[in-house]
């Protein structure tokens, strides 16, 4: 996976710096993201060994953002990462534009507070009315309660009052809408019936129903903060910035953004390429699958254009940049990317389409309401008081609450799963899809290659080879390494790398070569050579005669097959998109038993074939993780995207799924599937108290108490439903888990 | 109801003491790290200073 060779190197100190926070002084705060830490162990470890360190003032860990707050001072950034590591934690740096607090949560949660004191308190008061508080006393309370509700209507109602004028203003119509209306106008009937020594105040009704909405609301946006904090809690992938060298031989750090045409900069062993440029000198072979989507590593040297986003593997290399970051490849993506935002932008959510249709009914219902008794009696008063009390009683708690309490509900469940889901509209989506399309390299492999033929070779000469390649990070190397632990071979004495061809290593005399063929097989000329990687490409050689050969395939996602079974059996269509070549594609679609393939697809091309499907009438879900897949991730109906994914691909995707099965994705569409049922459900029991209620409220029934009663019974009931998601999605996880076992277990025998 | 004028303030004064004592909570970043600090009480602290200064 992409994410271990990155943390071979871990960030400098410069880089350190660039991404802490200045406190005035030489006082810097740095945070980083540690996903494994879980327990007070942890916490104390790890504050107490980053503590010791010398110039860091303090550390802190925040458990459950699973962050780590440094603060430290001086010019050098404290080994941070370092230490981290020697004891066992992996750390990556967190984003500068991350930094600050959540101030819209913030705002919610005092806004709930606020509203509930000011619910709890009116409603003592209104009990006390309701159980037979009589003229001045009835009065007195009223008053106390109209005092109490006007801070809450300000301080809590002022989001939904913002929210409904900004829909109104753009000709659009939400649930906030109705909310907005209900509330005001409760009030304002409500203080003028105070004044007027009136029976009926419904000030209980008007804060309490901003209570619960709050409540809905608040869930939602912590569900999906938690969401956002683990992505970007994920190592970053693109280069933060870069060595350059400059022409006195002085060596800078520089940020990305400062980066211009015409430098030239170092690129160590395991850095990203931060621009496009030229290579001026240094042989290494380049991980693309992020950029093109090969598989196979691609050797360079002198002379060869590089794209920023590929990953330096073996040499250092010191390039030109021939384009500034903005013009650079990544930049050239997200252009793309913008023009292909489509399907979502237009995409509208179950609540707004609902409430679209809704306000308009009940406010028309209230206005016939008013203009029946109006015309019945003549007294403009009763009819007012009986056309607001039909507001109150349809003003849409249970609507408000319907949609959002199950989308939190399902957020949660998915994100035990270790799915994380960006918003609501996103579970809408998914649930409409039909097809379902899949980048290769990265999505359904792992991006990494498999020795398949170990069973064929001589352990004495895996053993050897095991031991060279243990001193790589080429990502062929790392494969065969997993195979050491024989003893009995020749110890090995100066192993070195000969970057874009391969190990070479003496023992006693001998000279043992791992790598290219046509390098280190120099006395078997058997035409191999030239052909970059693949079957018969890697050889290990004893004096230049071939001892052994290599053939490796790049490894398949874990229960990618079942995921892939039962996306099927939903009744979703298959496809695999790739910029691989057509051989390499067609040895994944044959092993995962996928029908139709289209291979050496530009990004470009990628997303002219969602845009084709899209056309068709087809609901695509786009699966992918590279920068060439981030165009068709954000053309899609709905996206998703692995942890290891490049960062755009993860900023942008719906779904982001940090487990390495690919199980994630049926999952998802499971659950998604549910929700919008239980969604639907939900709707209708909202649609069926107001059958029942509305009548009542035209027919002059309603009191304050019936109102109170009637809005937290459907409220109850809707999040009662709503509740039902959790236990049907653990009964869906057992079941995947005992069918996932043996299946698993299956292909890992086949292979 | 001449008792109502003085229990009405009463109550809604302690309520208010609440509201503000969990705004007061919330600003001061007690709300921020709910389940390390469920964790924190098992760390035997031998020198209190060490983590004294708040991040936060």
């Amino acid at each position: 996976m992409a994410l271990d060779l990155t943390a071979a190197v871990t960030p400098s100190s410069a880089e350190i710096r660039l991404a802490s926070r200045s406190l005035g002084g030489d006082l810097h705060q740095t945070d980083l993201s540690v996903p494994s830490v879980h327990c007070a162990a942890c916490i104390h470890t790890i504050e107490t060994t980053l503590g010791k360190l010398e110039h860091v003032e303090s550390a802190r860990v925040n458990l459950s953002t699973k962050r780590v707050s440094v603060r430290w001072h001086g010019y050098e950034a404290p080994p941070l990462f370092a230490t981290l590591d020697r004891s066992g934690y992996r750390a990556n740096l967190f984003e500068p534009e991350t930094f600050g607090k959540d101030d819209t949560l913030s705002g919610l949660i005092r806004a709930v507070a606020v509203a509930g004191f000011a619910a709890a308190n009116i409603m003592l008061l209104s009990v006390s009315v309701w159980s037979g508080a009589q003229g001045a006393t009835r009065d007195l309370f009223h008053w106390v309660s109209a005092l109490i509700a006007v801070p809450a209507l300000f301080f809590a109602g002022g989001i939904y009052f913002r929210s409904a004028a900004n829909a109104l203003r753009h000709g659009r119509m939400n649930m906030d809408v109705p909310i907005a209306v209900g509330v005001s106008l409760a009030y304002a009937m409500s203080l003028y019936e105070t004044i007027n020594h009136g029976e009926h105040a419904y000030f209980d009704a008007s804060v309490s129903l901003l209570f619960f909405l709050l409540i809905g609301r608040t869930l939602d946006h912590v569900m999906r903060e938690r969401a956002r904090t683990a992505v970007n809690g994920l190592s970053r992938l693109a280069a933060r910035g870069a060595v350059v060298l400059r022409d006195d031989s002085a060596r800078d750090y520089l940020p990305i953004g400062e980066i211009a045409p015409g430098m030239r900069l170092l690129i160590a062993a395991g850095e990203r390429i931060p621009v496009d440029g030229t290579i001026l000198s240094g042989d290494s072979d380049l991980d693309c699958s992020l950029v093109s989507g090969e598989s196979t590593p691609r050797s360079v040297g002198l002379g060869a254009h590089i794209q920023a986003g590929m990953l330096n593997l073996t040499g250092p290399l010191t390039m030109e940049a021939t384009a500034a970051a903005k013009d650079s490849f990544l930049a050239e993506m997200v252009r793309l990317m913008e023009a292909a935002e489509g399907g979502r932008s237009t995409y509208r959510r179950i609540a707004d389409r609902v409430s679209a249709f809704y306000a308009p009914v009940v406010h028309l219902a209230a206005l016939l309401t008013f203009l029946g008794w109006m015309a019945a009696t003549g007294d403009w008063h009763r009819a007012m008081t009986i056309a607001i009390a039909v507001l109150i009683i349809t003003c849409p708690c249970a609507l408000g609450l319907a949609v959002p309490i199950v989308q939190v509900v399902a957020a949660r469940r998915l994100f035990e799963a270790g799915i994380m889901v960006k918003d609501g509209s996103a579970m809408e989506r998914l649930a409409m899809i039909d097809t379902a399309l899949f980048d290769k390299t990265g999505t359904l492999t792992l991006g990494q290659p498999r020795l398949i033929n170990a069973s064929s070779i001589d352990p004495t000469m895996l053993a050897i080879a095991a031991d060279m390649a243990a001193h790589s990070h080429h990502p062929f190397s790392k494969a065969i390494a997993g195979f050491g632990g024989f003893s009995g071979q020749p110890k090995l004495d100066s192993v070195s790398e000969h970057p874009g061809f391969g190990m070479e290593a003496l023992t006693e005399g001998n000279t043992w070569r791992l790598g290219r063929r046509g390098w280190a097989g120099w006395k078997a000329r058997t035409g191999g050579e030239g052909k970059h990687g693949g079957y018969g490409g890697t050889v290990l050689t004893k004096n230049g005669t071939i001892a052994a050969t290599f053939a490796f395939e790049d490894a398949v996602r874990a229960d990618a097959r079942l995921a892939l079974a039962k996306l099927r059996h939903s009744g979703v269509s298959i496809e695999m998109l790739s910029g691989d070549t057509a051989k390499a594609c067609a040895e994944v679609a044959g092993a995962l038993g996928i029908e139709r393939y289209v291979p050496s697809l530009l990004p470009s091309g990628k997303v002219e074939w969602v845009e084709a499907l899209t056309r068709a009438g087809h609901k695509v879900l786009m699966v992918g993780d590279g920068l060439n897949d981030t165009p068709a991730l954000a053309a899609a109906h709905v996206s998703m995207a692995p942890a290891t994914a490049a960062d755009v691909g993860r900023n942008l995707a719906d779904f982001v799924f940090l487990r390495e099965s690919l199980l994630a994705v049926p999952l998802a569409l499971d659950i998604s599937r549910k929700a919008g049922r239980l969604i639907r459900q939900n709707l209708a029991i909202a649609v069926v108290y107001n059958a029942v209620a509305v009548p009542i409220a035209i027919a002059g029934h309603v009191t304050p108490l019936i109102a109170a009663i009637a809005m937290s019974a459907s409220s109850l009931l809707v999040i009662g439903n709503a509740m039902r998601l959790q236990r049907f999605a653990r009964a869906l996880s057992l079941e995947s888990a005992s069918q996932g076992g043996p299946a698993s277990t299956g292909v890992l025998a086949q292979s | 109801m001449a008792g109502l004028l003085y229990l009405i303030p009463a109550a809604l004064l302690l309520g208010a003491i609440g509201l503000a004592g969990f705004l007061w909570a919330l600003r001061s970043g007690q709300y921020e790290d709910l389940d390390g600090a469920a964790e924190r009480i098992l760390i035997d602290s031998d020198d209190s200073a060490e983590n004294a200064p708040r991040s936060k």
